[in-house]
């Protein structure tokens, strides 16, 4: 089943067309790499999905729910991790924790289970009281990351969750991105090819707004005729193989 | 639920900055006391306790602006804002979250006022009381310039427009340190049309018990207080459907 369908999804700002009818499905459970250079329509498509931002034509529908019709409901099943890191700095790392489960409307009871469990899951044991503005890159996107999943969501939303760590930080990372799939319909956008290469069942390559191509990473690299994907990934953008 | 957590993050973002801490409560209190040791050697009817205290609790409140303002611009420039944007907290919980937790501020910024002005004299009558209660509406007025600051300014514009504008003026047009009949002229009359003395005279006439001193300076500070916050509420709307 699908988590994720987007139809003929499209949006404009005056006259620029930063995403333009993007048809795509996501299924239950799978991990779909946003991958393209800068203005290619990545983030903005993760705002229209994540019902930041009105789409200017089309729709997307997530577990059934329309993001046009319905953001409410799509709200109570997504969450979003964005490609800044998020979190409240003046709150500790379960103050901030405590926070979502409070937006989320979650009883006492689920909010400490939920905690523990996202802190053993996200390794945060060993700064759970410190203040989250004072942590290094790596922790405070590993707490992004917590945050985003205290809701449980269906659809999970990282954009461009590796940015700026260091080799150690983005490995642990990927660890735990790993650890998601299957469980959690996840939608990633990257800079990275290796990234993309790493942890996605299916790649999605857009560039100047519009879908232009989706496969795995090895239909990809046989597409491009190379076996470096990033080579691949050059080749598909610059029109040389489609 | 949602609301209340929310606020509840807001208060401990803007108490836990030693900044805020210092000059809402730090400021207000060294104003007294300096005002009042002049007084003690130069006497002035202005710098009387009776007649400063209520200046000082108003003229403090400016600050609580820029602790909201500076806190919603922070989050509208970071990507916290978005990731809450995406969670069922609905637009009122996001204004009541940031406007709810200035008022006990206030109250406890105006508390302290009067604790110290007691110990440096002033009598100890059911007025003080009354007066702590007259900060409500007149914080209502600088929580929505807080808002409205907040909504439309970045956190660099908000230092610069409530840090130095907005207490500049809240300071000169209130009659808190010099008597606006000294300057006359135009200069009061604008005074008058703006809502800072009209928000000292009221404190004042509370503190004096003449209740019915208090008007019409209790409309003008409502009047400029529903207005703002309208417009905040609007402009904050705006910036969160741009967003």
């Amino acid at each position: 089943m699908d988590a994720i369908r987007i139809e003929g999804l499209t949006k404009r700002y005056k006259d620029v067309t930063a995403v333009d009818d993007l048809t795509l499905s996501v299924r239950q459970g799978e991990l779909l790499s946003l991958l393209g250079v800068n203005g290619a329509g990545k983030t903005t498509t993760i705002k229209m999905l994540s019902c930041l931002t009105q789409p200017t034509d089309g729709d997307a529908f997530l577990d059934g729910h329309s993001i046009v019709t319905d953001p409410t409901a799509v709200k109570g099943i997504i969450a979003v991790s964005p490609q800044e890191t998020a979190v409240a700095p003046g709150l500790s790392v379960k103050e901030n924790l405590r926070l979502m489960c409070g937006v989320h409307g979650f009883a006492k009871a689920k909010s400490n289970a939920k905690i523990a469990d996202l802190t053993a899951l996200l390794g945060l044991e060993s700064v759970i009281d410190r203040k989250a503005g004072k942590l290094s890159g790596g922790w405070q996107r590993r707490l992004s990351i917590a945050m985003a999943l205290i809701s449980e969501p269906q659809v999970l939303f990282l954009d461009e969750p590796t940015l700026g760590l260091d080799v150690l930080a983005r490995s642990d990372l990927w660890d735990i991105i790993r650890s998601l799939k299957g469980k959690v319909t996840i939608l990633l956008t990257t800079h990275y090819m290796e990234e993309a290469e790493a942890l996605s069942d299916r790649i999605a390559i857009m560039k100047d707004g519009k879908l232009i191509l989706c496969d795995t990473a090895a239909a990809i690299k046989q597409t491009a005729g190379t076996d470096n994907f990033e080579q691949a990934f050059i080749r598909i953008v610059k029109g040389v193989a489609r | 639920m949602r609301m209340l957590t929310f606020a509840g993050r807001n208060t401990k973002e803007i108490l836990r900055d030693p900044i805020n801490l210092a000059f809402g409560l730090g400021f207000p209190l060294v104003l007294i006391l300096l005002l009042s040791a002049i007084q003690a050697n130069v006497p002035v009817p202005l710098f009387e306790i009776q007649h400063l205290t209520p200046g000082v609790a108003v003229f403090g409140l400016a600050f609580l602006t820029l602790f909201s303002a500076t806190l919603i611009a922070k989050d509208r420039g970071s990507s916290l804002m978005q990731r809450l944007y995406t969670t069922p907290l609905t637009s009122l919980d996001f204004i009541l979250g940031y406007t709810l937790p200035i008022l006990p501020i206030a109250v406890v910024q105006s508390l302290v006022c009067y604790a110290a002005a007691v110990a440096l004299g002033l009598d100890i009558t059911i007025n003080i009381f009354f007066a702590i209660l007259g900060v409500i509406p007149v914080s209502l007025l600088y929580i929505a310039l807080g808002l409205l600051c907040g909504s439309v300014l970045n956190d660099k514009q908000v230092g610069g427009v409530c840090g130095a504008l907005l207490t500049n003026l809240s300071a000169w047009l209130s009659g808190v340190w010099f008597d606006l009949n000294l300057v006359g002229g135009a200069f009061k009359k604008v005074a008058y049309l703006l809502p800072f003395v009209h928000a000292v005279d009221m404190e004042r006439a509370l503190l004096a018990g003449d209740f019915s001193g208090i008007f019409p300076h209790l409309w003008w500070v409502l009047g400029y207080a529903v207005a703002l916050l309208v417009l905040a509420v609007w402009l904050f709307l705006r910036q969160m459907k741009r967003q």
